[in-house]
């Protein structure tokens, strides 16, 4: 048989009985609650055992209602005494405004945040470029040994993926361009649009969203956690630079990469392009790099080899930006390496967008 | 009037309220022929310990003996490689998640670091058990009892609405022990709750410790490297050293066993200090 907190009312005095423990209180707080008045007398001598939470029920009720207990053993008027002594106005959240003024403060921040990381990222450059003079003025403080550490780990590890993804979009460009060029009998058209949209824009740009997912966010990760564990401050006291030791490698890796692994991808599209449309447009492979060599200009190549560094820059830079801007908990290092993400991608886009428009005013296209 | 009702609300909830099964008597966490190995290194082997129904054992060891990977063990975070745990007599090792949840009632866990979750309020993190188990409990009850539990655990009262990344190590531990003292549990486990206090914070720490266990009836399972800790509050300590528990028992009945660790460890100038301390703060209260 199992033991309950029972309660009995007899006119004045309201006897308690059983364990008071929080397993076993069951709804008699909302019982009490009915039977307990001003006056009341609250008999506790009936108690078996009482802990904390049962303390309390009957604390509240002396303070709220004035009732008094009678009863109590030595251990339960100690318990009773303690949790008297803990009652102590304690706020659970802090207080938020409400409605239309929460609303206006949440878009305030929002800017001056958006601001505010603009303006820190232009200064995490600058100081990132005077580490670069220092090291142009003695060389011997490049970690050179970091810096192809990290060529491997952006550039190698990448091919796989990108590879694969790029083979992909070549698939699926000449697929879809062939479906929409063969109305006007032009299939031999889709040779144009492959080599040229993967070379100038899709080859670089997708690269880029690649090499952002998977390197920008991991320098976030990396150097946020280096910052939690104060990794970066013992750097700093024993007078290494956090710029040329953690983000020098990391953003020369990625400039250096970024050409090579967009060059790699731009001529895996064109492979998929190229096998599409020898399957299903019946066009040969050397037909196929025939025509590609008369339709393509070099420029194309120079347009994607420009873009690339350029990008390969803004996810080092964003990612190694804030990761370097973590403090306190290590939610941050999640929130921080979304931002890296994020705001690589934008800023690639972004940049690509004045890009266009620079090289057509050039005459190359 | 109504209102108030409603606020209450009520703790039942809908499963039944059994009492959790105690065969063992007065055995409360009972450990046999205990392994555990990490690929080719084996931290336990043949590990026996027994801990008794309201004492505070103390566990001590050098690094690495594997003090932390013991409380796992016992409260099932880590999966043995062999051997046999049993908490309350409920066996902790190949049991169900239904029968864990009985035992996990009963018993409240301090963490090294406080392991407060980082998107609650201080008094959230305490609600966390308390909604947990019961579900149906009033906001209002909710909000006075992590309210006490946080004075009670020697914190101060504007800290209840901080988040975690807000306070000190002191007081994250304090936090923690509020959250491990939410349910009102039977059996308290305690990693280094001392370490990183200030003397008289860790002080203090002992004396709520052994107040809990005065006035609870609480069993404690303490990790400790503070010989003041183990002097002042310990009723047997427990020494962990190749790979087992190499004696157990009172400090005193410690200081008879012929070994170079225990010797060293309790009799060098640090245990000396501390059981000094221990003496003076006795002859103290005589007095």
């Amino acid at each position: 048989m199992q033991q309950v907190a029972r309660l009995e009312r007899a006119g004045e005095v309201v006897r308690l009985s059983g364990p008071l423990t929080l397993a076993q209180l069951g709804n008699l707080p909302r019982r009490l609650d009915a039977a307990v008045k001003a006056g009341t007398h609250i008999d506790l001598s009936g108690v078996e055992r009482m802990d904390t939470v049962g303390a309390w029920i009957v604390h509240r009720l002396v303070r709220d209602r004035g009732a008094a207990v009678v009863g109590a053993d030595e251990r339960s008027a100690s318990l009773l005494a303690q949790v008297a002594q803990a009652d102590k106005p304690v706020r659970v959240r802090p207080e938020r405004p409400g409605g239309l003024i929460r609303l206006l403060g949440e878009v305030g921040d929002a800017t001056a945040t958006a601001g505010r990381t603009m303006l820190g990222l232009v200064g995490f450059f600058g100081a990132l470029m005077l580490s670069v003079g220092r090291v142009i003025r003695h060389p011997r403080r490049l970690r050179l040994n970091a810096v192809v550490q990290r060529f491997e780990v952006v550039g190698v590890r990448a091919l796989g993926i990108i590879g694969l993804m790029s083979f992909l979009i070549g698939i699926v460009i000449a697929q879809q361009g062939a479906v929409q060029l063969r109305q006007f009998g032009a299939e031999v058209f889709t040779i144009n649009l492959v080599g040229r949209i993967t070379l100038r824009e899709l080859g670089v740009l997708m690269t880029a969203i690649m090499v952002a997912g998977r390197s920008g966010s991991a320098f976030a990760a990396q150097i946020g956690s280096m910052k939690l564990a104060e990794e970066v401050d013992a750097m700093r006291t024993i007078g290494v630079s956090p710029m040329e030791a953690l983000v020098l490698p990391r953003f020369l890796a990625t400039v250096l990469m970024m050409p090579l692994l967009a060059a790699y991808a731009s001529v895996v599209a064109i492979i998929g392009g190229g096998l599409l449309s020898w399957i299903a447009l019946d066009i040969p492979p050397v037909t196929f790099v025939q025509r590609l060599r008369e339709v393509v200009p070099i420029t194309d190549l120079w347009v994607g080899l420009v873009k690339a560094p350029v990008f390969g820059a803004i996810i080092a830079l964003a990612g190694c930006f804030q990761g370097m801007q973590v403090e306190a908990n290590a939610e941050e290092v999640g929130l921080r390496t979304t931002a890296a993400v994020v705001q690589a991608i934008f800023l690639v886009i972004v940049i690509d967008a004045f890009f266009a428009v620079f090289f057509t005013e050039i005459g190359w296209n | 009037m109504a209102d108030d009702l409603d606020e209450l609300g009520d703790l039942e909830h809908g499963e039944a309220l059994e009492e959790v099964p105690d065969p063992d008597g007065d055995v409360v966490i009972r450990v046999r022929g205990l392994k555990n190995q990490f690929g080719e290194q084996v931290v336990h082997e043949g590990l026996n310990l027994d801990v008794r129904r309201g004492e505070i054992l103390g566990v001590v060891g050098g690094s690495g003996t594997g003090k932390s990977v013991l409380m796992r063990s016992i409260i099932g975070l880590q999966q043995p490689t062999a051997g046999e745990v049993s908490v309350f007599g409920a066996p902790m090792v190949g049991r169900s998640e239904e029968e864990a949840r009985g035992v996990r009632r009963s018993w409240g866990i301090l963490f090294q670091g406080g392991a407060l979750f980082s998107t609650l309020t201080v008094a959230e993190n305490v609600q966390v058990p308390l909604r947990e188990f019961y579900p149906r409990m009033g906001q209002k009850l909710l909000d006075e009892i992590s309210g006490y539990k946080l004075v009670m655990s020697g914190l101060d009262p504007s800290a209840g609405e901080k988040y975690p990344n807000e306070l000190s190590g002191g007081m994250k531990k304090r936090a923690g022990l509020a959250r491990a003292l939410a349910l009102d549990p039977d059996l308290l486990f305690l990693d280094e709750p001392t370490a990183g206090l200030d003397p008289i914070g860790a002080a203090a720490f002992d004396e709520l410790t052994r107040g809990l266990k005065e006035r609870l009836g609480l069993t404690v399972f303490l990790i400790t490297h503070d010989l003041d800790t183990l002097y002042a509050i310990c009723d047997r300590v427990a020494v962990l050293a190749d790979k087992k528990v190499i004696a157990v028992g009172t400090i005193d009945e410690l200081l008879r066993v012929d070994n170079a660790w225990i010797q060293e460890y309790f009799t060098g100038p640090r245990g000396r200090a501390a059981e000094h301390s221990a003496e003076q703060a006795h002859q103290e209260q005589a007095a």
